[in-house]
């Protein structure tokens, strides 16, 4: 049992946990995740360690609450536990070993980029961050950030620094130059745009890819994507790759293989009938 | 020597017939994923046992990959010793409640039994069964030995059937053994991978309870290559025996596989039997109930994917295999079964793309006919497609059960672990690896295998392991 050490509300649908999980805050690195099972009957579900602090033996979770299994994650309140939390897994960053970083974080994927920060701060790896959000309230991790270096804000409505995509304010910083490499993080169409962006000015793009898996060990392929023609598990393989190489049509279209059953499972057991494939 | 049951002339003992397993009728269960095999009643058990010749040279137990003494625990039962027939068994086998339910007996010892010249052979898998169940029913009522701790700590990787019995055999032993599993429940294969219909997951808890009630200590979600690296656990630990399993599933590399719908028999038959995805949505994993559903392979998983298929409510499952019934390496139990709960076998057929709708979803599976050819390295006739012969089959689920890889999520961690070709770890005849006080065995070490093969090396590793621990006090 990992219990729920301390709960932050980060943006209206984004919640930070700080759990108890020691080994895992002493040995995590950056772009590695967990698995978490809340209590029998859960899903499981793969998180990125967005922070740790191993001297409390903690470990940050920043869960986005768009399904069933996410929203019972969120209302989880300090004292209380979850069940199973496996890892750290996933093979950690490439980081890079000197000269300047762009972090590009959209939305909850901005505290994925975190921990690539912190890794890159650490080794003396200039890093600036371009992050985003709907407004100012959907901007998170932007204080944790500061601390790592230059953070550049924007939002869909200018509520919070400059008003457009992170894609926009990107583009700024490879056109000014001085950019060694790029890692983006956030929603699917986000990291697709970036990669195409990134593309043009030919500078390497790291990804970390999101897609449905069961037992994160590379045993059940259901993370499979494709890298370069080629199909590789996010789990053992990832959950970061080259985001020149990514089908990222593919990892869309296989993350929507349970959008009915997302749906279905946020109606009471009792309104539904037997479940039926697709319709 | 304990003396024969009396009572019964040579000629009674040979005209009992072969007693019927009784089982759920497969129109019922083929719409439930209750166990299939009811087990025998006592009083089957003792005609089945009485069969048994109790022959000197027991032929049956060279097959036994376990060495199970057979005729000795089917001699207390047909003594009506049910008590005697459990200690028997149980010390040979760590785990007989499974194997008495998922081992190949038609190829193993079932196959040399003398009864099987003329007619049918003693159903020993039936009767071990039989008297594990009976034992497991009196748990924790029945002693466990008990040994002087010998003060020596043992890791196991993996809480399968050769982790398990190498834990087991080790605990009897006197060791300190602490198992570590990556899942959040013990069990391995045993717990994601084999339906409830066959072997149903309390009668795996009892035997991981039975275990850790003799003192074995499970540590679950411990992921070794990632939580741990084999060399922290050799730092801390006299011997370590690493039986992580054959993990990787392999997909066929045809054209559509990507597409929704297509899943590896792991994760089809993990979110089922892992995640309780059948109980959607009182269960929170989901799982895509196909209405026609396509199985390819001929293995023990791809019966176990195609009757799942059926029960998750499919109106067609279907095995699709490029041989023909007769090399099929299903447990012709399975094999049975799945027939008699109207499973369709597409035989002779290899799938060359998985068709899709505009919006990605698996539509079809397109199969080239097969005919056999010469026999080839393993003795098989070696199938060769037919040109022209290309013919689809409609489906919205694709399982692919055509075998797994070995995992290399803690060899890569361990670059010193002398791998084969495969990347399955090399051992020797006792499961040494080429580190000192590091043993291998099940699926990792020689591929995808059955549960009993795992179990045969889970206990002859952990022979080996108590010598190499004795020799070094």
């Amino acid at each position: 049992m990992h219990s729920i050490v301390a709960r932050t509300q980060l943006s209206p649908n984004v919640t930070r946990l700080d759990v108890a999980a020691p080994r895992i805050a002493e040995i995590r690195q950056p772009g590695q995740f967990v698995i978490v099972h809340r209590a029998p009957g859960a899903e499981r579900i793969p998180l990125t360690v967005a922070d740790a602090d191993p001297a409390a033996g903690t470990i940050a979770l920043v869960i986005q609450a768009v399904g069933k299994s996410t929203r019972e994650l969120v209302a989880l309140q300090p004292g209380e536990a979850i069940q199973d939390i496996s890892g750290p897994l996933g093979v950690p960053t490439e980081l890079l070993e000197a000269g300047r970083a762009l972090c590009v974080g959209g939305g909850v994927g901005t505290a994925v980029v975190h921990p690539i920060a912190q890794g890159l701060q650490r080794r003396g790896v200039q890093v600036v961050s371009v992050i985003g959000g709907r407004s100012r309230e959907w901007v998170i991790f932007e204080a944790e950030l500061r601390r790592l270096g230059e953070v550049l804000v924007c939002t869909d409505d200018g509520s919070h620094g400059r008003k457009g995509f992170v894609t926009e304010v990107a583009r700024d910083v490879l056109t000014a130059g001085g950019v060694d490499i790029v890692y983006a993080v956030g929603p699917v169409p986000m990291m697709r745009a970036v990669a195409d962006l990134t593309r043009a000015f030919k500078v390497r793009t790291i990804v970390s890819l999101n897609p449905v898996m069961v037992d994160g060990t590379g045993m059940c392929g259901g993370c499979r994507v494709s890298v370069g023609g080629e199909t590789k598990f996010a789990c053992v393989d990832g959950p970061e790759f080259d985001g020149h190489l990514v089908d990222f049509d593919l990892l869309w279209d296989r993350l929507g293989m349970y959008r009915a059953h997302e749906q279905q499972a946020l109606v009471p057991p009792s309104e539904t009938g037997r479940v039926c494939l697709r319709q | 020597m304990i003396p024969m049951a009396p009572k019964i002339s040579p000629k009674e003992r040979l005209a009992i017939p072969r007693q019927a397993m009784p089982e759920q009728g497969a129109a019922d269960r083929s719409g439930n994923f209750i166990e299939v095999n009811l087990g025998f009643t006592e009083q089957l058990a003792l005609l089945e046992a009485r069969r048994c010749l109790q022959c000197n040279a027991a032929k049956c137990m060279a097959g036994c990959p376990v060495m199970v003494d057979i005729p000795r625990f089917i001699r207390f039962i047909a003594e009506g010793d049910l008590a005697a027939a459990a200690k028997s068994l149980r010390n040979d086998n760590a785990l007989p409640a499974v194997t008495g339910r998922v081992c190949p007996q038609e190829t193993q010892c079932e196959i040399e039994c003398v009864r099987g010249v003329k007619g049918a052979p003693v159903a020993i898998g039936h009767l071990e069964r039989f008297v594990a169940d009976w034992a497991g029913q009196r748990e924790p009522g029945l002693p466990s030995p008990v040994t002087p701790p010998s003060g020596r700590k043992i890791a196991v990787v993996g809480s399968g059937p050769a982790g398990l019995t190498a834990a087991g055999e080790l605990v009897k032993c006197g060791h300190d053994v602490t198992v570590y599993e990556a899942l959040h429940q013990p069990g391995g294969v045993l717990v994601y991978g084999i339906p409830e219909f066959r072997l149903p997951k309390k009668i795996v808890d009892q035997e991981v309870n039975r275990l850790k009630r003799a003192g074995v200590k499970i540590e679950c979600n411990v992921v070794i290559g990632r939580t741990f690296t084999l060399d922290e656990l050799r730092a801390r630990f006299a011997a370590v025996f690493i039986a992580n399993g054959a993990g990787l599933p392999v997909f066929m590399g045809v054209p559509g596989e990507n597409f929704k719908g297509v899943y590896s028999a792991n994760e089809y038959l993990t979110r089922i039997n892992l995640m309780a995805a059948h109980e959607f949505p009182r269960s929170d994993t989901p799982i895509l109930r196909g209405s026609r559903v396509a199985v390819v392979g001929g293995g023990n998983v791809a019966m176990d994917a195609a009757r799942t298929a059926k029960r998750l409510g499919a109106s067609e499952s279907m095995i699709v295999y490029r041989r023909t019934r007769q090399e099929m390496p299903a447990r012709a139990e399975e094999a049975h079964h799945a027939e008699e709960e109207g499973i369709r076998f597409e035989l002779l057929a290899a799938p060359v793309e998985v068709l899709g709708n505009p919006q990605r979803w698996a539509s079809g599976l397109k199969c080239i006919r097969m005919q056999l050819g010469e026999p080839d390295a393993s003795g098989r006739r070696s199938p060769q497609p037919i040109p022209g012969s290309e013919f689809v089959l409609a489906c919205d689920v694709v399982v692919v059960a055509v075998g797994t890889r070995a995992n290399p999520l803690l060899t890569a961690t361990c670059p010193a672990l002398k791998l084969n070709r495969r990347g399955n770890i090399e051992v020797d005849a006792h499961g040494a690896t080429s580190l000192p006080g590091v043993f291998a065995g099940g699926d990792i070490a020689r591929g995808a295998a059955t549960v009993i093969l795992a179990m045969g090396d889970g206990k002859r590793a952990a022979r080996a392991i108590d010598g190499y621990l004795s020799a070094r006090p």
